[in-house]
């Protein structure tokens, strides 16, 4: 006769078994295959003789394209993140210590709604603004009494941009939320003791909302660096970074072994990030 | 000083506001544009939307990726719902781990996970196509629907279901008539965000869908590297729509941002 905890605890693994074998199958078995994989000479589908080598690794190391895309997908990376927290950490503020009652509500779903679309679309639609003779270039051509031309699509410039426009609600979000829970009453308190503006944001406010600060920062930067679809449609012939390369790889090279284990090199990357961040990713966790 | 301040970030969040809808309402008024090359001055037309009315290819994928997200929204709620319950109820061995599982699929980018799926699923003798799209999805639905219905059940009391056990009622009718009830608004926010999950979902959907036989982001993409007609415009607009409704709905449900 099992006790009334046993079938408590059997009823529970029995409810949680489902979800988590379909994580397992789907996600974490994929991923130890993916590590199999990167260690393959070739691919053991088409019949080829394979066996297991390190040369994948190796021509990362020894060819440097490999190392100075990442580099270059380090940089863009880092780039959007800036700007993001940058646009996005005042209008955080406004929305969490500015505006009351319900029009704050209504402005922050107007301001998180466009990330939880389709990010492709959005991409998309930046092509259109962006394209040479396109919205942009006749709005500014328009405004301006000389001539310009305004032609960012197929270019860096453009890829930030559509990188920020995906991202920048990511860091708006987790930075109000952030900011919501400092209390006013410190910052009044401060302000009555004499503190300067600046005193109060570097002293009190930007330690007070770091958590969510670099939570925002790390939702940013983490995708970013495997970003594949914005630099293709974005940045033409100048889009080629890490995660092109890997897409490549897998859609057109087919040499699914070098790029799985590109992708694991980028998994390495990413891991260290969160790694690096996760005493912040903990404390801002509601 | 500080009106002065404030004002101007109220000028900030106006123009961040511009920025993030510009482009997405030049892209919808451009569908409703009738010169092809997205030539100005603007002359309305309803002509591209009568022409996706008649694009089979586009209107397959739009019906697949439909279907697929039903059947992903149906299977990651009902297996989220329960695992959010069991990890709810008691603290046992292993439950943190479980907790920290539910992130890999959200935090590691879909690159990575889908080409590892790619792989893996062609080593299992899966392939490409509509099965291995939906058990992507489903996989990356769960940690969603479980993380929102565990946060509404943080403000359900279990005292209210051992009561109703201790007065005698079954598992089953406590579940159906206490328990659920309660989480209803969570449960129903959960599957809309896994039909997000799944109807937006463009980077596993490429990875694993077979050509020919895509879901609609895949179909977009593929169309726009060849080059694009208002046509997709129309159909961007139209999946713009639905995404950001089903959004809305789901942040009314889960309170989303707080309450006041």
């Amino acid at each position: 006769m099992p006790t009334l905890a046993q079938k408590e605890g059997l009823r529970a693994g029995l409810m949680l078994a489902p979800a988590y074998l379909w994580l397992t199958v789907a996600v974490f078995l994929p991923l130890s295959a993916m590590a199999f994989f990167s260690f393959l000479s070739d691919m053991p589908l088409s019949g080829a003789d394979w066996h297991l080598t390190a040369a994948n690794y190796a021509e990362f190391f020894s060819t440097p394209t490999y190392a100075l895309l990442l580099w270059k997908s380090l940089k863009l990376a880092a780039l959007v993140t800036a700007l993001c927290v940058l646009i996005g950490f005042p209008c955080a503020w406004v929305l969490a210590k500015t505006i009351r009652g319900r029009s704050r509500e209504a402005l922050f779903l107007l301001v998180i709604l466009p990330f939880w679309s389709n990010s492709l679309v959005r991409i998309f639609s930046w092509a259109i603004v962006l394209r040479g003779n396109g919205v942009l270039d006749r709005a500014v051509n328009a405004v301006l009494p000389w001539d310009v031309d305004v032609n960012l699509m197929f270019s860096p410039a453009a890829v930030t941009i559509g990188l920020v426009h995906s991202y920048v609600p990511y860091v708006i979000l987790t930075c109000y939320l952030a900011l919501q829970a400092i209390d006013d009453s410190l910052i009044e308190a401060a302000r009555s003791l004499g503190a300067p503006r600046r005193t109060i944001l570097v002293r009190l406010i930007l330690p007070l909302s770091a958590p969510g600060l670099i939570a925002g920062a790390v939702l940013v930067f983490v995708p970013v660096v495997g970003s594949f679809m914005e630099p293709r449609l974005l940045g033409g012939r100048t889009g080629t970074y890490y995660g092109t390369v890997i897409e490549d790889q897998f859609v057109a090279v087919f040499n699914w072994p070098l790029g799985a284990a590109l992708s694991f090199i980028l998994l390495a990357v990413v891991l260290l990030v969160l790694a690096a961040a996760s005493p912040a990713l903990r404390k801002a966790a509601p | 000083m500080t009106r002065a301040l404030n004002l101007l970030g109220l000028v900030w969040l106006a123009l961040v506001l511009v920025f993030l809808y510009a482009p997405i309402l030049v892209m919808a008024a451009m569908s409703l544009n009738d010169s092809q090359f997205y030539a100005l001055p603007f002359e309305f037309s309803t002509q591209w939307y009568e022409k996706l009315a008649e694009n089979r290819e586009i209107l397959a994928a739009a019906w697949r990726s439909i279907w697929i997200a039903c059947v992903v929204t149906a299977i990651a709620t009902l297996l989220g719902t329960m695992a959010a319950l069991a990890l709810n109820r008691s603290a046992f061995p292993g439950k943190r781990l479980l907790q920290a599982l539910l992130f890999p699929p959200i935090a590691i980018p879909w690159l990575i996970t889908g080409t590892a799926m790619l792989v893996f699923f062609f080593g299992i003798g899966l392939g490409r196509g509509t099965p291995a799209v939906i058990l992507g999805h489903v996989a990356l639905a769960l940690p969603y629907v479980i993380v929102t219905v565990t946060a509404r059940l943080a403000s359900f009391d279990p005292a209210l279901a051992e009561a109703a056990r201790s007065l005698g009622a079954r598992p089953l009718t406590v579940a159906t008539r206490i328990t659920l009830p309660h989480i209803a608004p969570g449960v129903i926010a959960g599957a809309l965000f896994a039909f997000a999950v799944s109807f937006d979902q463009f980077v596993v959907s490429y990875f694993l869908s077979e050509p020919g036989d895509t879901t609609l982001p895949v179909l977009i993409y593929t169309a726009i590297r060849k080059g694009f007609t208002p046509e997709i415009n129309a159909i961007s607009t139209l999946i713009i729509l639905v995404s950001m409704a089903v959004m809305l709905l789901a942040a009314r449900k889960s309170n989303f941002g707080g309450n006041r």
